[in-house]
């Protein structure tokens, strides 16, 4: 089953929760988040988001950086209910299932009519940013227009293993998700313009602007990097006509929280503007809910998918094996 | 046998090593110079090895003064040895070398330090004591060895041919050291030696060692001017 | 028979035996720890298997070509005497520093698509090659690990004594003389060790082996762990894997160890080290030539590396310079584990003839890193937090890692010098502290400065802390260079990289070279 929508909006329904409802305790409380590496580095929001939630909650918000989104869960799936972690942020839609399965999430009231090309149906995670996967090139080149131009083209492309990254297994998903049972047929076409495989998507894209390939698997969003932050206009993102897969990132409460309602608040602070004007231009992505102030002057510039694909995330677990089987079984040829 | 009472015993020794079997029952006396000669292999190291502790027995005691040492470790044995090599450690200076001779833990006190002055002073190294041994010659390490074992005081010194690369006349001052240092010290002499030369410049008994046994020691004298068979055949 | 009289005269055994029996425990612990926490498991499945054959495949070969081709470098580097070795030297060990991914990019500006190889080719109309396939991955890792293996001989051709040389030229011994009689039976000493070294580095590569192996074909036994953990979340079929890579691993070691003949080519005076030998043309080129060769391969990827770092050193922000003091601190701690690990257990190695205690020191390299990490982590987390011991466990785990090059470096030294000096040490009741004071310790100094070094190095270089016990408040250099990476800042992340090598190589230095002053090298 796929879901081919066109963003569709939800009717505001505010978020008039929780807020302020934390006793004040003796001591600052703490909200522990875990969350990606790359989320609480310098160069990601996570400083500013600290910053910013600090400023309204009078507590002392910790961020745990774990490695990437599989890590965080694999790392939650260790400490099991004793985890200090109140929050989770940085799962993505093809982690979803496999989260929801160890219980130790809570379930969330908070809800807001979020700016995604789907509708957001879910009462235990909270969408905080999304994008399109794309090939990215450069922006001289005559870019194919969907995977069977590509498989057909002599162009050398980048990917990343679905078993180390999670762009990765967004393009295994994409493409089962395009193409159902051809998706071994696309593999196969595509052996031969994969140069290689990294473990991870910062190796993949280091590569690519090496000059080892002509495209990289990265994001819609990706050139708007180089636009705004660089000034550099020579990167451009590959539309193709399948439509592109969605990667959203959410956040979630843990069951055993000892701070379940400042959790609620963060979760509410989320998606607000104050943390929503951060994403753009620290995480180069879409924020789940459009600022007041609308996006950034390059994000204007970007591609659009015509169409949005996302397999359902309960759907996730039952495909992923198999496709894993497929695309081995391609480019192990 | 001639001298004071008997400080040596090796008490029905065996030594084996693989095929190799070397049997000595034998005493040395207190203040005696005593010289092991005997054929190349027929064990003449491995016996001081075994005296001073590096080679293990297969029975037997060994016996200083009465007392069993035959489990004592070789540093606390009542004896200072050289080696065919080796004597020196290259990455020390001279005086320090000397002064492991009075504690291993170089912790040298006012008074160590001058005993060691004065030791290099008497063989002649008093202006090398900060050299490293690999800038001396050949005779100059010896000298340095000599300086420790006179420093370590034991009541036997054990060389186990350490002047063998020496000239003869180089050979000859080394052993005329030793033969002072014996004197003044009153301490006991066991060396393995080629030479009757040797044996009759300093050495008071000879013990002989061969076809696995070392035999017990025997004025040096009577035994040069009156060989054994065996000892005919080996001086030749 | 001056050799029945040689006894070994050792140091105590019991504190190398409790530094084998920790390092042992904290590697199994951790496996075991995995074990525990396992439910149903998978298995292992054909693409496990087929990882497995690749592993040793790729390792195979990178292990025989990487100490294969160092025979000769290492000869030549051992007899020749040129302006600015030293420095070569030095140089030549930046690959191993490196972090992987600065290498691989290094490499690639060489040997990639765009990479001046290729670029010289299409200026000549030849068709490119591709670095992509087992070839690429074997090149990568013989770019790692050929300067170690070349300074593992060189070490073992600077232990023959220049008495022997001496003795050579007198005999006036040609070339295949002096490589029968001298360097032959030290081939025979140095080689398996360096072999085992080099397959047990290469059976835990992951991301370079993935990377230029162009694909899943390239799939290794870490690469299969690092599935079961995260992507299948599979305890169980994640320790099975280990324990493969651990057999896989010891096996080797035990097997190469076994075959290291215990002689000793004894010591001299401590006399500068001149050579005689090989003083003909012929014998010049080839030296000239495998040194020219070396020193391009191993240095133009540095060079690439140094290029990219220059161009982005501007861009490189202040966090880096406080991950790179970080750094700076876990590798001098790593170091200190080093020492109370590797000297103890060395004293309990040498004097033995056959080696196998040394195997338990290529546990630590050979155990997957995640393992070892979430083992570790399940066993700490329910009475500590691991963000807290972060700093202990980098260190340790660096040390750990470090601790089979450092034995192997340290072992042949000690040995010779026990044999050659223990009896001395003995004879004036030389004991404990003394004895490594003032005989073991100063005999072990070039040997204890390299070890040292590579060990600060390999730390500095390592991405080392396994993100569960990561202290987000103190990153280190290599995560701080994966972080601006991850944040599109490719230019920042080559100025940091650039950092991390002139840091690494630095420490290098200082220890390499504080152990050798003095000492000819």
């Amino acid at each position: 089953m796929t879901y081919l929508t066109h963003a569709a909006k939800l009717t505001a329904i505010s978020a008039a929760i929780a807020m302020g409802g934390a006793a004040v305790q003796a001591e600052t409380p703490e909200l522990v988040i875990y969350t990606y590496d790359s989320f609480v580095s310098d160069w990601g929001p996570g400083p500013a988001v600290e910053a910013a939630f600090e400023e309204t909650c009078d507590c002392d918000l910790i961020f745990v950086g774990a490695g990437d989104g599989a890590a965080l869960l694999a790392r939650l799936k260790l400490e099991g209910a004793r985890s200090d972690a109140d929050v989770v942020l940085g799962l993505d839609t093809s982690l979803i299932a496999t989260a929801k399965n160890t219980g130790l999430f809570a379930p969330s009231g908070v809800s807001a009519s979020f700016d995604l090309p789907i509708t957001w149906r879910d009462d235990v995670f909270v969408p905080y940013d999304w994008g399109y996967f794309a090939f990215v090139h450069n922006a001289d080149l005559a870019a194919p227009s969907n995977f069977r131009d590509l498989a057909d083209s002599d162009l050398k492309i980048i990917i990343q293993d679905p078993r180390s990254s999670t762009p990765g297994l967004g393009l295994l998903m994409w493409i089962k998700d395009a193409y159902g049972d051809d998706a071994p047929a696309i593999w196969q076409g595509l052996s031969d313009n994969v140069v290689t495989v990294t473990k991870g998507w910062s190796e993949a894209y280091g590569l690519f602007l090496e000059g080892e390939a002509d495209m990289v698997l990265s994001y819609t969003t990706s050139p708007a990097y180089h636009l705004i932050a660089e000034e550099d206009e020579t990167k451009a993102a590959a539309l193709f006509d399948e439509g592109h897969y969605m990667q959203i990132e959410v956040a979630g409460t843990l069951a055993a929280s000892d701070q379940p309602d400042l959790a609620e608040r963060f979760l509410t602070f989320m998606i607000s503007d104050a943390f929503q004007s951060i994403i753009p231009t620290t995480n180069w992505m879409y924020p789940a809910v459009l600022p007041e102030a609308g996006l950034p002057e390059g994000f204007s510039s970007l591609v659009t998918p015509d169409k949005a694909l996302l397999i359902p995330p309960q759907d996730v677990p039952a495909l992923r094996d198999a496709a894993l089987q497929e695309w081995l079984t391609a480019l192990s040829r | 046998m001639q001298g004071g009472a008997p400080v040596l015993t090796l008490d029905r020794v065996t030594i084996e090593q693989g095929d190799f079997r070397l049997e000595a029952d034998l005493t040395v006396a207190s203040g005696r110079k005593v010289a092991v000669i005997g054929p190349s292999g027929a064990g003449k190291s491995t016996l001081l090895g075994a005296i001073c502790g590096f080679v293990p027995l297969a029975s037997g005691r060994i016996l200083w003064d009465g007392g069993d040492i035959t489990r004592t470790a070789p540093g606390r044995r009542p004896m200072a040895m050289l080696f065919q090599d080796n004597n020196l450690f290259p990455h020390l200076s001279v005086a320090q070398n000397v002064g492991l001779g009075l504690r291993p833990d170089l912790r040298l006190s006012p008074a160590d330090r001058d005993r060691i002055a004065l030791a290099l002073d008497r063989v002649g190294l008093a202006q090398y004591a900060g050299t490293k041994p690999g800038k001396l010659s050949g005779g100059q390490q010896s000298r340095a060895a000599l300086a420790r074992v006179s420093v370590q005081a034991r009541p036997l010194i054990v060389l186990d041919e350490p002047f063998a690369a020496l000239g003869p006349a180089l050979r000859r001052d080394m052993l005329e050291l030793v033969r002072d240092l014996t004197a003044e010290q009153g301490a006991s002499l066991l060396m393995v030696t080629h030479t009757p030369d040797d044996v009759r410049l300093i050495a008071d008994d000879v013990i002989f060692v061969d076809g696995g046994r070392a035999h017990a020691p025997q004025p040096a004298a009577d035994l040069l001017d009156n060989p054994p068979p065996a000892l005919r055949a080996y001086l030749g | 028979m001056a050799d029945r009289a040689v006894a070994i005269i050792a140091p105590r055994a019991w504190p190398g035996g409790l530094a084998a029996a920790a390092v042992a425990a904290l590697i199994l612990s951790a496996l075991a720890a995995v074990v525990w926490r396992a439910d149903a498991s998978r298995g292992l499945g054909a693409g496990d298997w087929s990882a497995i054959r690749f592993t040793v495949v790729q390792a195979t070969w990178s292990a025989v070509l990487s100490v294969g081709l160092a025979v000769p470098v290492a000869r030549a580097l051992a007899r020749r005497r040129f302006a600015g070795r030293a420095l070569l030297v030095t140089l030549l060990g930046a690959p191993f520093i490196l972090p992987v991914i600065a290498a691989v990019l290094g490499l690639l500006a060489v040997f990639g698509r765009a990479g001046w190889v290729n670029l010289g080719l299409d200026a000549l109309g030849a068709p490119p090659v591709s670095i992509y396939g087992l070839h690429g991955v074997v090149l990568a890792h013989v770019f790692f690990n050929l300067p170690l293996a070349t300074r593992l001989l060189l070490q073992a051709w600077q232990s023959i004594p220049v008495e022997r040389f001496r003795l050579a030229a007198q005999l006036d011994l040609g070339p295949r003389m002096v490589f029968r009689t001298l360097e032959w039976p030290l081939l025979m000493q140095a080689v398996p060790g360096a072999l085992a070294l080099v397959f047990v580095i290469c059976l835990t590569s992951f991301a370079v082996a993935l990377t230029l192996g162009g694909g899943p074909r390239a799939t290794t036994i870490e690469l299969a762990i690092y599935q079961a953990f995260r992507f299948d979340f599979d305890l169980g079929r994640a320790a099975v894997l280990s324990v493969v890579q651990l057999v896989l691993a010891g096996g080797v070691a035990v097997l190469a160890l076994w075959f290291i003949p215990p002689i000793s080519f004894g010591t001299g005076l401590d006399r500068p080290l001149t050579r005689w030998d090989a003083r003909g043309g012929g014998q010049r080129g080839l030296d000239a030539v495998w040194i020219l060769l070396a020193t391009v391969f191993l240095l133009l990827p540095l060079v690439a590396v140094l290029g990219a770092g220059l161009a982005g050193l501007n861009d490189v922000p202040a966090s880096v310079w406080r991950a790179a003091a970080a750094s700076i601190g876990v590798a001098l701690s790593s170091v200190a584990v080093m020492g109370v690990l590797a000297l103890p257990m060395a004293a309990l190695i040498a004097p033995r003839r056959r080696g196998g205690i040394e195997a338990v020191g290529l546990l630590g390299l050979s155990a997957s890193p995640l393992m070892i990490g979430t083992g570790w982590f399940i066993l700490i987390n329910p009475v500590a937090n691991p963000a807290a011991l972060a700093l202990p466990v980098t260190a340790l785990v660096n040390a750990l890692m470090a601790l089979p090059f450092v034995l192997r470096i340290l072992v042949p030294r000690l040995r010779d010098t026990l044999l050659q000096y223990g009896r001395l040490g003995a004879a004036l009741d030389m004991r404990g502290w003394a004895l490594w004071r003032w005989v073991l310790l100063p005999r072990l100094r070039p040997q204890l400065g390299f070890a040292a070094g590579l060990t600060g190095a390999l730390s500095m270089g390592d991405l080392g802390v396994i993100a569960l016990f990561a202290d987000p408040e103190r990153a280190t250099l290599p995560l701080q260079m994966y972080r601006l990476m991850g944040a599109y800042r490719m230019e920042a992340a080559a100025g940091a990289a650039l950092i991390l090598l002139v840091l690494a190589l630095g420490v290098f230095w200082v220890f390499d070279a504080g152990g050798r002053a003095g000492a000819d090298t």
